[in-house]
């Protein structure tokens, strides 16, 4: 067993879990999505892409492309929370909520395709 | 130890493929650590509630912690908080303060210390150095060796606006390079030219890679150079430096195109001293390097008999040059069983004692080559051989370099330096063919022929090598020529010669030779026509080759050495001086 990658495949299913945890309910209800589930995937997604860096198989650069990608559309999703929250005078409305979740129902389908490829990956290591 | 090693390994592989890769690597952790302590002191923050003015409890947001804890750990503190803090948090800030900071520093130092890694640094200079070869768009040439030849060489080549790319295993020796001021770039790396990967990123599998130049002082390198080149690239030019026949045939023996070897060049060199003094002089200065004070004849004696001291490569190129002369040969040999002898015998004995000198009639002799392969012995044969007839005429073979300054006050007349004479051979064959070729043709010439033409060299230059260059007459390079000729002008080595600022002096310059197609005609006549297509060879004063270069180049400047006229240069100026002509006066 190796440890270092017990610790990927660790952070790289809970990247997608935490997404799948803050993604599901209704899309528009802001009870439905808590921001520190948003906080926690941001900082798991951003773990686990750093954890793909230097890694220079085809493999690799393909997963460390679907995590910049998920982190593309989670920071977003956080950016669109922040001002809609502190620089907006109606605050965080049903619209909003929507498209934080829409995004990061996104960054879901990016984090999906990690785990897919990190599991053909292990099943061509053949062991 | 280990992890130094491990590191080299790492950047060595870097700069094959991407150096991002060796960065991102060595920052997993610095980044992972950094991302973790944010975390943390973020969620600290969220968690403990702050107070507002009126002291009522109110939660921190994660925007607001993010934002304190950004200017915290990079201790830019601001001072401005967006709610009070409550003792809770300000202990936890207290904590936090010490890691973030830490941390910060850490992945900040890690990063620098990473820019600032000799193997990191060495592999962006070779990506560098590989994506400027690769962007070259002219023909280049890939020189091995950036010794005294390799620089003269391609100051030759850029001189002439041709491209080089250097590899050189010495750091200093680059830097020097990238401090000369050449009229091309010259892309260098400094690498070891041994390992064929440094000549494939120096672009010899490279489409414009015209030929390679392998002038390492190693014969070994060379070799290898060779080899790799043929290899890699079968259809290139492959110039080499050989000190032994060995390494010569070997080299031969794959195709090497042009393969110099000093004994030989040097033997014929003096055969043609002794045959023709100057025709030798003639060679010696065209060939020199520009700038440096002019050779002072030498005469070797024709008649007589020459004592030469060690018969290995050296000993037997100068035996058969002098003996197709006619000259008389005694040769002096330690060790005749291993190489060999001439059909006349040999004296057997090292030449350094006067009684081996003696017995090979020294004091009749009117020559002396001592030429074996050591030094001391060299000089020793030399200094004997002077103390029993001081009028020899004295020809030594220096072997390493550092003996130079020993060789300068032993007394001979010529010391031939191997690496030098093949230097020059490579440099005036690359640099400027025509002269290969014009030396070539001097040969059939008599000596009287030389002699003048040493003594019109010697008056147009002041005590040192003039500049040899060539001029290529056709559209690109005269393009003044190119539309008089088209204009039905008849042009003449004459018009070319004159002087751009007045007409009716004549450069000091001499034209060596004229090249049309397949015939070549040499010191061609004043009032010989230019045709298109020719090729010059020319000497005199650098000066003199950039005003021709106006008379080539400018119409307005060849009018003037054509007819005398200083035509005005802009429409309007030739649209006025036109009306001017066809509205007289009333």
């Amino acid at each position: 067993m190796n440890p270092e990658k017990v610790v990927f495949g660790f952070f790289i299913v809970l990247a997608l879990t935490l997404n799948f945890g803050f993604f599901i309910g209704e899309i528009d209800n802001p009870d439905h999505h808590h921001v520190w589930e948003l906080f926690v995937v941001i900082i798991v997604n951003l773990v686990a892409t750093v954890l793909k860096f230097g890694d220079r198989s085809h493999m690799g650069a393909l997963l460390l492309a679907t995590s910049l990608v998920a982190m593309i559309q989670l920071f977003a999703a956080g950016l669109i929370w922040t001002i809609a929250a502190h620089a907006t005078a109606a605050g965080m409305t049903p619209a909003v909520m929507a498209s934080i979740v829409s995004l990061s129902g996104g960054a879901m389908i990016a984090n999906v395709i990690s785990v897919v490829l990190l599991v053909i990956e292990t099943f061509t290591l053949r062991r | 130890m280990a992890r130094v090693r491990s590191r080299d390994q790492e950047a060595a592989q870097a700069s094959m493929g991407n150096i991002v890769y060796l960065i991102m690597r060595r920052m997993r952790t610095p980044l992972l650590v950094l991302i973790s302590t944010y975390a943390v002191a973020m969620a600290g923050m969220v968690l403990i509630p702050a107070q507002d003015a009126a002291g009522h409890p109110v939660p921190y947001n994660f925007f607001h912690a993010f934002y304190f804890v950004s200017y915290m750990s990079t201790t830019i503190g601001f001072g401005e908080l967006p709610e009070n803090f409550t003792d809770a948090q300000r202990i936890w800030v207290s904590l936090m303060i010490f890691a973030s900071v830490a941390v910060w520093l850490y992945a900040i130092g890690t990063l620098i210390r990473l820019l600032q890694d000799v193997s990191l640094q060495r592999a962006i200079r070779e990506r560098r150095f590989r994506r400027r070869v690769r962007r070259l768009r002219d023909p280049f040439y890939l020189v091995c060796g950036h010794g005294q030849t390799g620089d003269a060489l391609v100051r030759t080549l850029t001189d002439r606006h041709e491209h080089a790319v250097v590899i050189d295993i010495d750091e200093a020796r680059i830097n020097q390079l990238k401090l000369d001021d050449h009229r091309e770039y010259v892309p260098a790396l400094c690498a070891d030219a041994r390992h064929p990967r440094a000549l494939e990123v120096a672009g010899l599998q490279h489409p414009l890679c015209k030929g390679v130049v392998a002038l390492t002082n190693v014969n070994e390198s060379n070799l290898k150079i060779a080899i790799a080149a043929k290899l890699m690239h079968p259809d290139i030019r492959v110039i080499c430096r050989a000190d032994s026949h060995d390494v010569e045939a070997n080299m031969a023996s794959f195709g090497t195109d042009h393969i110099y070897d000093p004994f030989d060049t040097f033997a014929m060199d003096l055969a043609i001293a002794i045959e023709a003094p100057c025709l030798a002089l003639l060679s010696n200065w065209l060939s020199g390097f520009e700038g440096e004070p002019l050779d002072v004849p030498i005469f070797p004696p024709r008649d007589g008999r020459w004592v030469l001291c060690g018969y290995g490569r050296f000993g037997k190129a100068i035996y058969r040059h002098l003996n197709e002369q006619g000259l008389s040969l005694t040769v002096i040999e330690a060790r005749p069983d291993r190489t060999g002898m001439p059909k006349d015998g040999v004296i057997h004995g090292r030449g350094t004692e006067a009684v081996t000198l003696e017995q090979a009639g020294i004091h009749e002799a009117v020559g002396l080559v001592a030429g074996t392969d050591n030094d001391a012995d060299n000089l020793s044969i030399i200094m004997t051989a002077l103390e029993l007839n001081p009028t020899l005429f004295v020809v030594a073979r220096q072997n390493h370099k550092h003996n130079q300054i020993l060789f300068e006050r032993v007394g001979a007349q010529v010391v031939m330096i191997p690496s030098s004479i093949i230097a020059d051979r490579i440099r005036v064959r690359l640099g400027v063919p025509l002269l290969s070729e014009f030396l070539t043709h001097a040969r059939f010439e008599d000596e009287t022929w030389a002699c003048e033409l040493v003594s019109r060299i010697a008056g147009l230059v002041e005590e040192q090598v003039p500049h040899v260059w060539e001029i290529q007459v056709d559209e690109y390079h005269a393009p003044a020529l190119y539309r008089a000729s088209q204009e039905g002008v008849e042009l003449t080595i004459a018009h070319l010669m004159s002087d751009s600022h007045d007409r009716d002096s004549v450069l000091p310059a001499i034209v060596l030779m004229r090249r049309h197609g397949e015939t070549r005609e040499l010191l061609p006549d004043a009032q010989a026509r230019l045709r298109m297509g020719d090729h010059l060879l020319l000497c005199g004063a650098l000066a003199v080759r950039h005003s021709m270069d106006w008379t080539l180049q400018d119409p307005n400047v060849l009018d003037y050495v054509l007819t005398g006229n200083t035509r005005p240069g802009g429409w309007i100026w030739r649209w006025l001086a036109q009306r001017g002509r066809s509205e007289p006066n009333p």
